[in-house]
């Protein structure tokens, strides 16, 4: 896509969603539904920024979303700062322990990554349940303000809030796919020893792909705590974030910005769809078969069969 | 020529006023074709599931009988359900669409604290009554007049949750002095050592240890052991069901010198820990809200748990149903009870109904104090007595779980101190 | 508080907690470490082994550790048919170890659900002989629910050590770790090998998930807390190493063991794991890696 184009499309789907949705539509599920789609937009495009981009495979998405999360509710115990500071604070905060888990691990071979971020997910939410003042393990309140800023209704403003944040986080994958860090990342990930050979700075790069993808996380936490109103570790830290994290962009196509949006888009609006409908064990029984299926005969994603059907090959 | 006028007038307003008549009384016949929509979120899946899916049944019988017998307000009762995952981020999109889409009448809660709370800023902003199912303290922050809580901890539901077991110890002579409390790292552990505290303190006992210990915790040996290592009189324990297990076997395998031992254990009300665990439970001193004795027979719980035990087996749940049904079935019969006594669905004159009223549910009288919480707690302390190992039957009786407190309720006396204490 | 009793106790409930640990790893150390696939659902694996264990001694009463046993053949057929598509889609294909990640990940899921559809969310407790009792040796007490699931881990690391060192369907299975072009050239068949590997893998499985079930209560979805245990184990240990797996994760039910007792049960996990970071950060290899 080209850059106008690309910035065109964005601006129609900001005008549309941010601007003519929170005045046309009166019907409050459909921005509590939205807002869970959206937040999965930016958590699938800041894991692919690592895991697809650069091959290192992040399973500890939760860690990060949930760090961003309890920012917010420090915070708010603190002094209740606005909404920005609270996703800068919550972006900051995960963007430091994405830097030192990078730190500590980066060295090694991505596996070791990976199991890395398993343990972090562990170790923080051990953490995080002790640390009496953000409630522990007992979870804490975080009550909506009594005015909803510049909408109707508060849960407008979060959706519209998120809708930025997804927004940011697109186009921050983007330019680094087209730009030379893209690129670099690239060559990590289709053989690292090689670029390394090269002259890519492959630890510096990696080191910055984990703070931008952490950072991005961090950011979708923050709004977290105001959306559902009770936050308890075991809740901010499931495992449905960091299976969703990874299917999403396994599904949509790991090697553009467009695939963790499609895939976000599908499996997202499929899972709220499906918890008012289906309502049962079959919900997970279908995200587990879509993963698999989709790995197994549709390795590109979804943008990949679309892209060889209708003539181009993937981008690799 | 105004005698004509007045005459078309006069037939005018008769044909108006008949067409008003007709409308009027047509309406009423296409309402009570109309069913009153209950909308709610429950765990059918996810780590509460099982308590989810009983009272999804108790709520299912409760709605049957009512249709049976006339509906409600001479309308049939339609249920509106979706699951919440045990998970809190479906909530508000639960509720949202209950609310907005399925247009429902009533609504009450999921099951558990943080599946509740979730619901409460969105039920709170469309003014619905909110009958909660088992969740601690959540109307503290919210303040909300129309929330009210089923569970039976009191006024003060965290110290009350516990008070029993302390006003058990206190009386006793010699009074026991020092006090072990242990508690899972999860919400309703937290809560309760709260109120457990408070109590220690106000009932005189020297707290000698006081840890937490994670959910994945395999094996509980070394804890007791630690425990046991500080030579407490009583141990107060806030469990989860896998933990309460483990405690079981742990006191029986290395033994414990305390003298009343448990509390807040959750899971040794289920039917599938009473019957693995059988004689291992004797003497333990724990929480229940309902029992089978003799001093809790009120009208129509036999009957409710009889419908209950029928689907449950195929249902896949539990067997005996004593924990949570028989209070999934009485917070909807209170809300109905509410809605025929105001004959309306208007939400604020049922919400004030409730708060003003005392209830006469299968599980007894419940009056509701100012917060929603029970005005007067009914928490049961019971005692494991004489359990064997032959399984599940000897539970559906009376004698096995004797209440300890509060006086009203006693059903029998203490056995103290544990047995082994003296070791 | 560091009395000689607590302390004896507390090494004592380390080691047998360290032997369970180890079942439930070995079947990681050799997938994750030989193989080299990262199977995330081998807990999912094991909790099926619970439920089969469960099956049995709760319909004919059989002995939940026999009925563990019993099992395994069909858990190696399992692993074989598992590994064979896991194979065909992906080793085959020269896939980036990423979407085999992701593919396990999806398992791991459908299993989970796939045993609350078959058995539903209760926890499931099981019956033996040797639940409820404890050997006394001196000051120390040692329940026998922990000590027979250690001394049938202990079988299990022998005995997979000795198949591993000494038979040669084992030593091919090395042999394949190390280098399988090589082993191509000599005729052996790596997939046929790696296929009998993984099998073994998931075998374990069926015996760990039967000690899981003598230990404490089992529900659908406790696969997910022993992820990080298995895969910190197995990385401690060294990849590949069985002895190496067994000593790993004594290291860690002692670790675990000591907080509980002396410090405060609540760390234990951040211990454990902070093991597995100070020996990613310091050692990659594991104590026993080449």
């Amino acid at each position: 896509m080209r850059h106008t184009g690309f910035w065109l499309g964005v601006l129609a789907v900001a005008a549309l969603l941010g601007v003519v949705a929170p005045y046309t539509i009166a019907n409050e599920y459909y921005f509590f539904a939205g807002y869970v789609v959206l937040q999965f937009v930016v958590l699938a495009t800041a894991w692919n920024i690592l895991g697809g981009y650069t091959g290192y495979v992040n399973f500890g998405s939760a860690a990060f979303f949930a760090v961003g999360a309890y920012s917010t509710v420090a915070l708010i115990n603190a002094f209740d700062p606005p909404m920005i500071v609270l996703i800068l604070a919550g972006a900051l905060a995960s963007g430091l322990i994405g830097l030192a888990t990078g730190y500590l691990t980066l060295r090694l071979r991505g596996v070791y990554f990976a199991i890395a971020t398993l343990a972090l997910a562990i170790v923080l939410e051990t953490v995080i349940a002790n640390w009496d003042y953000v409630g522990g393990a007992g979870g804490a309140f975080v009550l909506r303000p009594k005015e909803s800023p510049v909408f109707d209704k508060y849960i407008q403003y979060l959706f519209v809030v998120m809708l930025g944040l997804a927004i940011v986080a697109v186009a921050i994958a983007r330019t680094i796919e087209v730009s030379r860090l893209g690129r670099g990342l690239a060559a990590i990930r289709d053989d690292e020893e090689a670029a390394a050979g090269a002259g890519v700075p492959t630890l510096r790069l990696k080191l910055l792909a984990t703070t931008i993808s952490g950072a991005l996380m961090g950011a979708a936490g923050a709004p977290y705590p105001y959306y559902v109103t009770y936050v308890d570790p075991a809740s901010a830290f499931n495992l449905s974030y960091a299976v969703n994290a990874v299917a999403m962009p396994m599904i949509g196509g790991t090697f553009t910005w467009l695939g963790p949006v499609v895939g976000a888009l599908l499996l997202g609006t499929l899972q709220q769809v499906a918890t008012v409908t289906i309502s049962s064990e079959l919900n997970l029984l279908m995200v587990g078969l879509v993963l698999v299926a989709f790995v197994i005969l549709a390795p590109d994603g979804i943008v990949g069969l679309f892209r060889k059907l209708f003539g181009r090959a993937p981008r690799r | 020529m105004i005698d004509r006028v007045r005459g078309a007038l006069l037939k005018g307003a008769m044909a108006a006023a008949l067409a008003v008549a007709l409308a009027v009384s047509a309406q009423p016949s296409a309402r009570a074709e109309d069913p009153i929509k209950i909308g709610f979120g429950i765990a059918l899946t996810g780590g509460l599931a099982a308590a989810g899916k009983a009272a999804l049944v108790a709520i299912q019988i409760w709605a049957e009988e009512t249709n049976a017998s006339g509906g409600l307000l001479g309308r049939p009762v339609e249920l509106i359900y979706y699951d919440d995952q045990t998970s809190p981020s479906t909530v508000p999109g639960i509720y949202t669409k209950l609310i907005n889409i399925d247009d429902v009448d009533l609504v009450i809660s999921g099951y558990g604290t943080n599946l509740i709370a979730p619901a409460m800023p969105i039920v709170m902003s469309h003014g619905y009554v909110f009958m909660g199912l088992f969740g601690l303290a959540v109307n503290e922050r919210f303040d909300y007049p129309y929330y009210f809580q089923i569970m039976p901890a009191g006024p003060d539901p965290r110290a009350d949750w516990s008070r029993g077991f302390f006003e058990i110890a206190a009386a006793q002579t010699p009074k026991p002095v020092t006090l072990a409390v242990t508690g899972a790292d999860a919400e309703f552990p937290r809560q309760a050592l709260i109120g457990v505290r408070q109590n220690a303190e106000e009932y005189g006992f020297e707290i000698v240890y006081e840890r937490t210990y994670p959910t994945s915790t395999a094996d509980f040996t070394p804890i007791l052991r630690a425990i046991n290592a500080t030579n407490p009189d009583i141990v107060f324990v806030a469990s989860y069901p896998p933990d309460s297990a483990g405690f079981v076997r742990a006191i029986n395998e290395i033994g414990i010198k305390a003298k009343l031992f448990g509390g807040g254990m959750v899971g040794l009300q289920y039917s599938a820990f009473q019957s693995k665990l059988g004689s291992m439970m004797n003497g333990i001193v724990n929480y229940d809200f309902w029992v089978p004795e003799p001093t809790l027979d009120f009208p129509g719980v036999h009957e409710f748990l009889a419908k209950y035990q029928a689907v449950a087996a195929d249902a896949g749940i539990d067997p005996l149903g004593h924990y949570l049904p028989p209070w999934a079935y009485s917070y909807v019969q209170v809300l109905g009870q509410a809605v025929e006594a105001v004959g309306s669905l208007d939400q604020t004159a049922i919400g004030e109904y409730i708060r003003a009223n005392e209830f006469q549910t299968i599980v007894g009288p419940i009056k509701f104090g100012a917060n929603g919480e029970w005005a007067e707690t009914r928490m049961l302390m019971v005692q494991y007595q004489g359990i064997d190992d032959s399984g599940l039957e000897q539970f559906s009786g009376p004698g096995k779980r004797v209440v300890l407190y509060p006086e009203a309720w006693k059903s029998g006396e203490i056995n103290y101190p544990y047995p082994g204490a003296d070791n | 508080m560091l009395n000689a009793e607590l302390l004896l106790n507390a090494l004592a409930s380390g080691l047998l907690l360290g032997g369970f640990y180890a079942a439930i790893s070995l079947g990681m150390t050799i997938v994750f470490g030989q193989l080299d696939i990262v199977n995330i659902a081998h807990p999912a694996f094991i909790i099926v082994g619970s439920y089969a264990a469960y099956a049995l001694n709760d319909s004919l009463g059989l002995d939940p550790l026999l009925a563990g046993l019993l099992f395994t053949p069909v858990f190696f057929a399992a692993g074989v048919v598992v590994y064979r598509v896991y194979h065909a889609a992906f080793e085959a294909r020269g896939a980036e170890a990423l979407r085999g990640l992701v593919f396990f990940f999806g398992l791991l899921f459908i299993i989970e659900v796939l045993i609350t559809l078959t058995f539903g969310v209760d926890y499931r407790l099981v019956d033996a002989v040797y639940i409820g009792g404890a050997l006394k040796l001196g000051p120390v007490g040692l329940p026998w629910r922990m000590v027979v699931p250690f001394l049938v881990a202990l079988a299990m690391t022998l005995g997979l050590h000795l198949f591993f060192k000494h038979s040669f369907m084992g030593r091919a299975v090395m042999a394949v770790a190390q280098d399988p072009v090589a082993l191509q050239l000599m005729g052996a068949k790596p997939v046929r090998i790696k296929q009998f590997a993984f099998g073994i893998a998931i075998a374990t499985a069926a015996l760990a998930g039967a000690m899981l079930i003598v230990i404490g209560p089992v529900e659908p979805s406790m696969g997910r807390l022993y992820i990080g245990r298995v895969f910190a184990i197995a990385v401690l240990a060294g990849m590949g190493s069985i002895p190496g797996t067994l000593v790993a994760a004594i290291i860690l039910g002692v670790a675990e063991s000591l907080t509980a007792t002396f410090y405060g049960p609540s760390w234990a996990p951040a211990v454990a794991f902070g093991i597995l970071l100070v020996t990613l950060a310091v050692r990659p290899a594991g104590l026993f890696g080449r």
